[in-house]
């Protein structure tokens, strides 16, 4: 498996990396590069086998349903890059 | 698939010919609790922008969700009254997208692995026609934020306040074939979700929210390609969005064209959906099981728990009044639709001739509380007046038609009815002395009229009608009528 | 007394209850050595005034006969740890100047002991490296130098990561002690490069809120001391139950220390035969030799076989980054840190993401949105999860045959230089981690101890992995090794003239 050029500009547009024209070829190969080093695992027998879903054994504990936080929007918006009124502000998003 | 039997009445018409719609929905309920999924900061509607935000709904670092039992409670409930399997092992996962008002950058909600799976809800789309509505499944997510775009021509403002908060998707199988269908599938969903508690069904505030998928086939043809029709808000417009949804596509059918699936937003004003080019970007939401989040798991003592304290519901209301009360079950089902109005009915029928007391709650209440726009619970007319009115009548203390005036009054101005009836001198005239002499007096002045009616039997009602009005409404109909026609000898 | 920087973490506590020497002082006395060590760049902010205060406070506290376990003990803080009014940087450019309005538990907890911060110290990019080189504020350099003959290299040496500002801080002697976290060997492989003790617990024994999150599953926080019984009591402190962190473990802490001493007769010792491909030759003559230690501290050594040993590496730089680009999908400039000026929020998102981020992480988070796409989840992730269900199984399955704990080496080799390493290929650092992945993958507690130098001056290191929750018997088996090794003599500062 090996990614070309329009996967690695497909990729960094999902993870919302902006990425220059001259670097999608070393991008391509340094991905490529680990996706070699990963390709091992297709050689493993997995048949039968469940995918890990957690390394402990034990039951998720619930909270309780009462109000026990929030009420600090000074605090929410204390690093904000922009704000105005204790709303977060970000260019335009068009629907 | 096909999920259900093609009925010829459901059919629209095209230039081509007849068309079946098929329609499933999305429903998004929000679950009544009072802290969020995933954290403790309220999940109460409106507040102060960004006050109902813990540092874990603005995704601060290193925060960590925890889940809210309540929640999980209240899909659990709502799940046994869609007659749902329940899973005792679900998983959640993380739904990853970008948008400013999800702080995470993904969504927690349940994938592969819901807390529900198949059901069902009965729906009576007529007095004469019901139908059964599959369930896909039911799972748990988050609710996003809010951005608004108009308070600035150049930036989006953005508030957490309903980011976290818990929603129920409920996802119905392709199973509804009309708008009516479709705006009678919603109205049962609201119902047993309201008689659970589960969610509040307030449409305006965005506690129920619909995406629904609509196409078209020819009768007997596979399914057709879906457009979903994206966050409908009121049940009317969902009527609408998929009579005109429908309509759009067998136009496009008909001309020889083909269905793009895609997302399309409802705009009532326009009465037409369209595009959303913005969500047209092909997803790709990386999918995969929440390592904060352990499975959820809970064991069938727990499910059962629920179970036994689960309101008796819609249906089981139905039954028991149509087999306890001998209603129609259609009347039935019209006083079940709200929780608030079985009660009210049983109050008020409580000893007494339920059929009747069914005809003035259906007939006179609901239908005055309609006009006014009220609510049953802020019903100025109590369901012991109710009582007692159905009381005076059925032991002909007054007329069926004096009650609608009494019922007036105890509208407008309150107070016991019996009182009223006394007080105001409602009450019937069954004394015949005062009859006869009422017909005495008409057939004295009439005598044209008498003459008519006894070469026409039916101009009696005239004479009914006369005895009454001189009598103010009061004397007993029974009464009037056979004191006439011995008098008048038809 | 001399100085104070000298004393190991148990013997200032007791020094300070003993009241021959007081909080003030031990802590002005870490301050200077840290002033003077700027040159190893372990420090990225120093908080010498908070540090007084916290002091000052320990003193009237040990006056009134009311010392904490950790009372008036100096320690540096992972930069990853989120601390209430101290800037956090995960050392990225992201975080801007992210200040946090809250403090981690693991933190929180220290503070209730009566521990003190001397500074956030510097890590790989959000803990993404193992040589502290992805750090957006420059590299940390080794206190430790390669020998030269009669003197030593100029070479920088790398102080492994992704806890790099961490191990080099204890070794240079600029804190008691230091938190640090362990994704997949940031604790012990930097432990093992500069001569230092670090664990990994059990996953869920330590809580994960308020840490900088890199890959979930796989993250605990864990300290790195000088010496095995400082890790113990360090510990004890850190873990512990948070219901803010579902997967943390509600289990009572045991007094660790208690541990330290105990007789490891009996104790049978796993000796896994796959473990020998990794490393060089120096390096599996140390493992030989941690082997015939523990033996003659009267434990039992069986030979034992993890047979997916090899996939565990493999399968991490798939779980690891999958993770990765999920959880670091919050910096996007909206809510705090960095954000870029952009035509719209799209281009907003992905400029602010570009500079934000360094090289690696771009790297790993492009990895993990790679391998959760549309097709090809199920052939890389799900089958790397499958895989970690075999590599858990290999252990669960060596633990059921009556093995106590499992003997290996924690790094390849000894530490190298700066530049040395996976400049053009980045499998080549990821290497590193080949011996203490596996332990994360399977939720494993781990400790690395250090077990001599190596040809080159360096330390090398011993891991030791125990059962799951089962710490205290990993204390008392590397207490052992410890008390066999030669001691390692810690390197003088040559930094406080260097440039």
């Amino acid at each position: 498996m090996s990614v070309d050029q329009a996967t690695v500009r497909r990729i960094a547009h999902l993870a919302r990396i902006a990425v220059e024209d001259q670097e999608v070829e070393r991008l391509g190969a340094e991905l490529n590069a680990i996706l070699d080093f990963v390709a091992e695992l297709s050689s493993v027998d997995v048949e039968g086998v469940e995918p890990l879903t957690s390394v402990l054994p034990m039951q998720m504990k619930k909270r309780q349903d009462v109000v026990t936080d929030g009420g600090f929007a000074d605090a929410i918006l204390a690093n904000a890059p922009e704000k105005d009124d204790h709303y977060f502000v970000v260019p335009k998003v068009v629907e | 698939m096909n999920t259900r039997e093609t009925q010829p009445s459901k059919l629209l018409k095209g230039a081509t010919g007849d068309w079946e719609v098929v329609v499933g929905m999305e429903i998004h309920a929000q679950v009544t609790s009072k802290a969020k999924l995933f954290s403790g900061a309220s999940a109460e509607y409106g507040g102060e922008p960004n006050n109902h935000v813990s540092l874990v709904d603005a995704a601060m670092p290193g925060m960590l969700p925890v889940i809210n039992e309540e929640c999980v409670k209240q899909a659990i409930r709502t799940g046994l009254g869609l007659q749902a399997q329940i899973n005792l092992r679900s998983v959640f996962d993380r739904k990853n997208y970008f948008y400013p008002d999800l702080p995470q950058g993904y969504q927690i909600s349940q994938y592969k692995h819901p807390i529900v799976g198949e059901g069902e809800v009965i729906v009576d789309v007529t007095p004469s026609e019901r139908i059964t509505v599959g369930i896909e499944r039911l799972h748990l997510e988050q609710d996003a934020g809010k951005s608004i775009h108009d308070l600035s021509a150049t930036e989006s403002h953005v508030d957490l306040n309903r980011s976290g908060v818990a929603l129920m998707e409920i996802v119905s199988k392709p199973d509804i074939r009309s708008a009516e269908e479709a705006r009678a599938y919603v109205s049962k969903l609201r119902t047993i979700l309201r008689y659970i508690g589960s969610c509040d069904g307030n449409m305006e505030q965005g506690s129920l929210r619909a995406d629904v998928n609509v196409s078209v086939r020819k009768p007997g043809a596979p399914f057709g390609t879906r457009c979903e029709i994206k966050n409908v808000n009121s049940i009317r417009f969902i009527g609408q969005a998929v009579e005109v949804e429908a309509r759009r596509q067998i136009g496009i059918l008909e001309d020889g064209g083909v269905i793009a699936q895609e997302t399309r937003l409802f705009d009532p004003g326009k009465g037409e959906t369209r595009s959303m080019r913005s969500k047209e970007e092909a997803h790709d939401y990386r999918y995969f099981p929440d390592p904060d989040l352990l499975p959820l798991e809970f064991d069938q003592a727990y499910v059962d728990a629920l179970k036994v304290e689960l309101p008796e519901l819609p249906d089981e209301k139905r039954a028991r009044f149509v087999a306890d009360y001998g209603l129609p079950p259609y009347d039935a089902g019209v006083l079940v639709a709200e929780r608030a109005s079985a009660d009210f009915f049983e109050e008020a029928a409580k000893g007494r001739d339920a059929k009747l007391v069914a005809n003035w709650v259906i007939n006179e209440l609901f239908g005055r509380l309609n006009k006014e726009g009220l609510d049953i619970t802020r019903s100025p007319v109590s369901a012991a007046a109710i009582g007692a009115i159905v009381d005076l009548i059925s032991t002909s203390v007054i007329s069926g038609k004096i009650g609608k005036d009494l019922f007036e009054i105890v509208w407008q101005e309150g107070g016991d009815p019996r009182e009223i009836v006394e007080t105001r001198g409602l009450k019937q005239v069954t004394d015949t002395g005062a009859i006869e002499k009422a017909i005495d007096e008409i057939i004295a002045a009439n005598p044209d009229k008498v003459a008519q009616a006894k070469a026409k039997p039916t101009m009696l009602g005239w004479f009914v009608g006369q005895v009454m009005k001189a009598t103010g409404g009061k004397a007993n109909p029974q009464a009037v009528n056979e004191l006439l026609k011995s008098r008048l000898g038809v | 007394m001399s100085d104070p920087t000298h004393l190991s973490l148990a013997e200032a506590r007791d020094a300070l209850v003993a009241k021959k020497l007081s909080a003030t002082e031990l802590t002005k006395a870490h301050i200077e050595a840290i002033e003077k060590a700027r040159a190893l760049n372990a420090f990225l902010t120093e908080t010498p005034e908070l540090a007084l205060e916290a002091a000052r406070d320990s003193d009237a506290r040990i006056a009134r006969g009311e010392a904490r376990p950790l009372e008036g003990l100096p320690l540096g803080i992972k930069d990853l740890y989120c601390t209430k009014g101290v800037r956090t940087t995960a050392a990225s450019r992201i975080l801007d100047d992210f200040t946090p309005t809250y403090e981690s538990t693991v933190s929180a907890n220290l503070w209730r002991d009566g521990a003190l911060m001397l500074g956030k110290l510097n890590l790989d990019e959000f803990a993404m490296g193992s040589s502290n080189e992805t750090s957006a504020f420059g590299p940390v350099v080794s206190p430790w130098r390669r020998k030269k003959g009669e003197g030593f290299d100029d070479a920088k040496i790398v102080p492994g990561g992704s806890s790099g500002g961490s191990s080099a801080a204890v070794a240079a002697r600029l804190a008691l002690g230091a938190t640090a976290t362990d994704t997949g060997g940031s604790i012990r492989q930097p432990a093992a490069f500069t001569g230092t003790v670090g664990i990994k617990p059990t996953y869920g024994r330590c809580s994960r809120w308020g840490i900088v999150a890199f890959a979930s599953s796989l993250d605990q926080a864990g300290p790195i001391t000088r010496t095995v019984r400082d890790a113990a009591i360090m510990l004890r402190s850190m873990a512990g139950h948070d219901p803010k962190d579902t997967t943390s473990v509600d289990a009572p802490v045991p007094d660790y220390e208690a541990a330290i001493g105990a007789s490891v007769k009996g104790r049978r010792i796993g000796i896994p035969k796959e473990y020998r491909i990794g490393g060089g030759a120096e390096i599996n003559a140390l493992w030989d030799q941690g082997v015939a230690w523990l033996r003659d501290a009267g434990a039992e050594i069986v030979e034992i076989s993890l047979p997916h040993t090899r996939f565990a590496l493999p399968a991490y730089y798939i779980i690891a980054p999958a993770e990765a680009s999920s959880n670091l999908a919050r910096y996007d400039g909206v809510r705090y840190g960095l954000r870029e000026k952009g035509r719209d929020i799209a281009d907003m998102y992905e400029k602010t993401r570009a500079k934000g981020f360094g090289a690696e992480v771009r790297r790993r988070v492009m990895i993990g949105a790679y391998v959760l796409s549309h097709g090809y989840y199920d052939a890389f992730y799900v089958r790397a999860q499958k895989i970690r269900s075999l590599i858990k199984r290999d252990f669960d399955e060596a633990f059921a045959a009556g093995v106590d704990a499992v003997l290996t080496p924690a790094t390849p080799s000894t530490a190298f230089a700066q530049g040395e390493k996976g400049a053009a290929d980045p499998v080549e650092m990821y290497l590193n981690d080949i011996f203490t992945v596996t332990v994360n993958m399977a939720g494993l507690p781990g400790i690395a101890v250090p077990g001599g130098l190596g040809a080159d001056g360096l330390p090398l290191g011993l891991q030791l992995i125990g059962r799951p929750f089962d710490e205290a018997t990993l204390f008392s088996l590397a207490a052992a090794l410890e008390s066999a090794a030669p001691k390692i003599d810690f390197p003088q500062p040559w930094w406080t003239d260097a440039k």
